[in-house]
């Protein structure tokens, strides 16, 4: 029987291997993946016991912060949130049952203090506990309350307000709000809520027809192409038949030989229209994608927070080989569809004289004792436009403001380059299905010389236009940044 | 250096790992450091020494390693259980003594352990009566859809666990005897060779209401215990590997019929393939055990460090963390060494089991010291699978280290039997052939 017994431990010793295998792959060769599990709670867990840091604007108010809870082994760090739903979007929240989103997921490691491993054993022998830094936002809480103040009187919608320059984001609402304290009670009731949506930050995630702001992207697509010049005359009918239907100006107001400066002025479709079919399906693409339009836009949002803008069909997005109706794609018709934020970075770029930086909301990581950790260095996403263009364009967009369709935008004093937009939206679920709903834009930035705000505001389910309700918001704004300083 | 004496030896280190392990767990929860962990090792000391000393007296020629691996494996399961709670690990430290006294006591009263053979049907029934009480109303219990336990006014235990000593008793004593037939009269059909029915139906008769039984009190990890031993017996007893296979085919066929019959087996195998259907509830525990052992890494978070409860509340974490999943708790404070070096205790273990099992001269020896190591490693790979999702997560507890007295007694009883069987077993192979029954004789 020897022989067998022999044989029955060297089975017993395969069996023990497979443990010793199963039990390296999870805590070891998987543990990564299995970390990042939804139903792991863990790392949340662990994290709570660390202070997590508080997030503040840019003049010092606390957005985000952590406060103790218990005594002991069951100390925990829970997340408070002293604003309330000013700053629901873009901050998000972050709590162990209900996860985090938005600005709180994104800057999870500088928040919680991720040193490397070797650094958190030394710490561990010397008693330190580890403790998050502080992470400090461009957003400046004046601008920020007046944005969503604005915005609340006249509906659902969003504002982003960047710095041309840097690409530093000063404001960005969406509202409906909601306010982060209540997720853990009310996260579920919100999520149903398909028509106020509050937990969609509509400044990223919230995908609009643009409407006739989009004529600054063809507008500068012409110009920069040498397609046109400030002084190329077209003539744009009242009414043009395009692909089977009539594309119209406001009351068919006719154009003849007519400039850039005129047509923007007063937002003819057909001028545009035509500019648009004679530029080609390459040449718009290729402008719009110099513009971030078809990729996810690179702010320090998470990725699955923010959403590209572009044609689409079915939520797919379109390239310059598929086939579109290029004359309702320059007035921002079409199945163009674009986040607030996108807008405000096509105005941003041309105010940095076609130089577009990157947006970021993070302005700077400190430590918990005031040291600085890490700032944000301004960086170059594209150059989509010359400086000439830029130039051009403002002045274009700045005869809008004067005299043309956004005389609401402006502010004594002050030069305002801007556009209007109003995209019909009939039928749009969130609206209720009326009819006359529109999506009312104004994008715009200020000084026209001096340029130190770009901001882009977005109304949904509106009858008025972008004259009429996002104008306004764009002046309010604007007014709040320029008088800070 | 002489048997006990290695025995000796290898208590000390035992003693100072528990000691360390107390302190660690203290200075978690305390902030300070008191000699209280110092206490707890010396008490724990002195208790193995006496064993020692009465081993030293009564089974002088046993194996001197097997208790020490005990010692280790009892001292990692309280330190583990009193970093959870402090009750249950004065409860563990409690069902540790009393199983030391029920070590004694076998030793005791069955030096003459072959008169086991002699009840082998009276014990192999009895064992079977054992586990139909837990479904006796008034005294059975019921946990987690399964009926293991029974309670009798204060004393609670868990049948399964003194039943595999029952069976594994009475397959070693009756393929001692028909071991010569079964290899014999076996037949070749089909060019399968099967075993002579007439041998073979009175263990198949045994062992077929034993895990009819088990079937009916729901208790599947005992089951799947109770069957691997009862393959690894006759492997060892006829040699013949083909009814291994025969056996591996009707388990497979039962375990079949059983997952599309049973809701409680169906289940059981659905969560094991697709855990993350419902992480919530019916996942829970097995991903829980598995992100337990995900946050350990390679050396572990330290003693007392691991998450067992959601901070600020009472609900699990870690679910019967002092039971089935003990073993996921010693991955995450322990790291993948800890639980490797478990892992290892339990394979010297059954190495010095099989060892004895190689010494022993009878058949009857051979094949019970065979039958319970056999049946105490497949026992730690149950629970071990199990909360690595090797095979289905099912309720039985990893020896000397979870938390429950029936299994720390019937394990007792257990390596009281081995060291019985091993004591004359070195004892003969040491004399000179002839004098093997001179029982008594110093050695």
């Amino acid at each position: 029987m020897n022989r067998q017994i022999v044989k029955l431990f060297a089975f017993v010793v395969v069996l023990f291997a497979v443990l010793i295998g199963f039990t390296s792959y999870w805590a070891v060769f998987d543990a990564e993946a299995l970390k990042e599990k939804d139903a792991n709670k863990r790392p949340l867990l662990e994290q709570q016991q660390i202070p997590r840091g508080r997030i503040l604007t840019e003049d010092g108010v606390v957005i985000a912060k952590s406060v103790a809870k218990g005594k002991g082994d069951s100390k925990r760090y829970v997340r408070r949130y002293p604003e309330g739903s000013l700053y629901g979007h873009p901050i998000g929240y972050s709590f162990v049952e209900e996860g985090d989103t938005q600005f709180e997921q994104f800057h999870n490691e500088e928040l919680i203090g991720d040193a490397s491993e070797f650094s958190s054993i030394v710490d561990e022998l010397l008693g330190h506990r580890q403790e998050g830094n502080d992470v400090v936002t461009s957003i400046d809480s004046d601008a920020q309350r007046t944005a969503l103040a604005a915005l609340q009187e006249v509906g659902f919608g969003a504002v982003v307000a960047i710095e041309p320059d840097t690409g530093a984001v000063k404001a960005m609402v969406s509202n409906a709000p909601y306010d982060p304290n209540r997720v853990p009670y009310d996260l579920e009731e919100w999520n149903s809520d398909e028509i106020e949506t509050p937990l969609l930050n509509r400044a990223t995630q919230g995908l609009y027809p643009p409407g006739s702001t989009f004529k600054v992207v063809t507008a500068a697509a012409g110009l920069d192409s040498g397609a046109i010049t400030p002084e190329t005359t077209i003539d744009a009918p009242g009414s043009l038949e395009v692909e089977g239907t009539p594309l119209q100006n406001d009351f068919n107001e006719d154009f003849p030989d007519t400039s850039l400066d005129t047509a923007l002025t007063n937002s003819v479709n057909t001028w545009f229209g035509q500019l648009g079919q004679q530029l080609g399906n390459d040449v718009l693409f290729e402008y719009m994608e110099r513009f971030g339009f078809n990729a996810k836009p690179a702010i320090d949002l998470p990725e699955d927070q923010v959403e590209a803008s572009g044609v689409y069909e079915e939520r797919q997005l379109l390239r310059a080989s598929d086939p579109v109706d290029l004359a309702r794609l320059a007035i921002g018709q079409e199945r163009l569809l674009t986040t607030p934020l996108q807008m405000a970075l096509v105005a941003a770029a041309v105010a940095n004289e076609g130089e577009l930086m990157k947006p970021q909301i993070w302005k700077r990581v400190v430590d918990p004792e005031g040291r600085m950790v890490d700032t944000m260095d301004p960086s170059t996403y594209s150059e989509p436009i010359s400086a000439e263009t830029a130039a051009q364009l403002t002045t274009a967009m700045e005869g809008v403001v004067r005299e043309g369709t956004g005389t609401n935008a402006e502010i004594p004093g002050v030069a305002v380059a801007g556009k209007t937009g109003t995209a019909e939206t009939p039928g749009n679920k969130a609206c209720g299905g009326g009819i006359d709903e529109n999506q009312a834009w104004f994008i715009g930035f200020a000084p026209a010389d001096d340029p130190q705000i770009a901001i882009a505001a977005s109304v949904e389910c509106t009858e008025q236009f972008g004259n009429d309700v996002a104008a306004p918001i764009f002046r309010e704004v604007a007014e709040s940044i320029l008088n800070g300083e | 250096m002489a048997a006990r004496n290695r025995e000796l030896l290898a208590l000390v280190p035992v003693a100072v790992l528990l000691t360390a392990g107390f302190a660690a767990v203290f200075s978690q929860e305390n902030e300070q450091l008191g000699d209280l962990s110092l206490i707890y090792g010396g008490y724990f000391l002195a208790i193995c020494l006496a064993t020692h000393i009465y081993l030293r007296i009564r089974l002088p020629n046993a194996d001197p390693y097997l208790f020490p691996l005990v010692a280790t494996l009892t001292a990692f399961g309280l330190v583990m259980i009193y970093r959870i709670d402090e009750t249950l690990a004065r409860d563990q430290a409690n069902w540790f003594v009393l199983g030391l006294v029920l070590f004694a006591l076998t030793i005791h009263f069955l030096r003459d352990y072959e008169v086991l053979e002699r009840y082998r049907y009276t014990i192999a029934i009895g064992g079977l009566l054992l586990l139909l009480a837990p479904r006796v109303p008034g005294i059975g219990q019921q946990v987690n859809g399964a009926y293991l336990g029974v309670k009798i006014g204060p004393i609670a235990f868990q049948p399964a666990e003194f039943t595999k000593l029952a069976i594994v008793v009475f397959l070693a004593s009756y393929l001692r005897e028909h071991r010569e037939v079964l290899i014999v009269g076996a037949r070749r059909i089909l060019g399968v060779t099967l075993p002579p029915l007439k041998h073979f139906g009175p263990m198949l008769v045994v062992w077929g209401a034993s895990m009819f039984m088990l079937v009916f009190i729901r208790d599947l990890g005992s089951s799947l215990m109770f069957f691997a031993a009862f393959l690894a017996l006759l492997y060892v007893a006829t040699g013949r590997f083909s009814f291994v296979v025969i056996g591996m085919g009707m388990f497979l066929l039962g375990a079949w019929f059983f997952a599309e019959t049973v809701p409680h087996v169906h289940d059981r195998i659905e969560i094991w393939l697709h855990p993350y259907n419902d992480p919530q509830d019916t996942g829970y525990q097995i991903l829980q055990s598995i992100f337990a052992q995900a946050d350990g890494g390679l050396f572990g978070k330290g003693f007392g460090q691991a998450l067992v409860f959601v901070p600020g509340s009472d609900d699990p974490l870690l679910p019967a963390a002092h039971t089935d999943a003990i073993y996921s708790l010693i991955v995450n404070e322990a790291g993948l060494f800890g639980a490797v070096g478990v892992v290892l205790v339990y394979l010297l273990i059954a190495a010095r089991g099989f060892k004895i099992a190689l010494l022993a001269a009878d058949g009857f020896s051979k094949l019970l010291a065979t039958g319970l190591t056999a049946v105490f490693a497949i026992q730690a790979f149950v629970i071990i699978g199990g909360v690595t999702r090797v095979i289905p997560l099912t309720g039985v507890t990893l020896p000397f280290i979870s938390y429950g007295g029936s299994s720390i007694l019937a394990n007792f009883v257990l390596l009281a039997l081995l060291l019985l069987i091993s004591d004359r077993a070195r004892r003969e192979a040491a004399e000179p052939a002839g004098h093997a029954a001179a029982l008594g004789a110093p050695a």
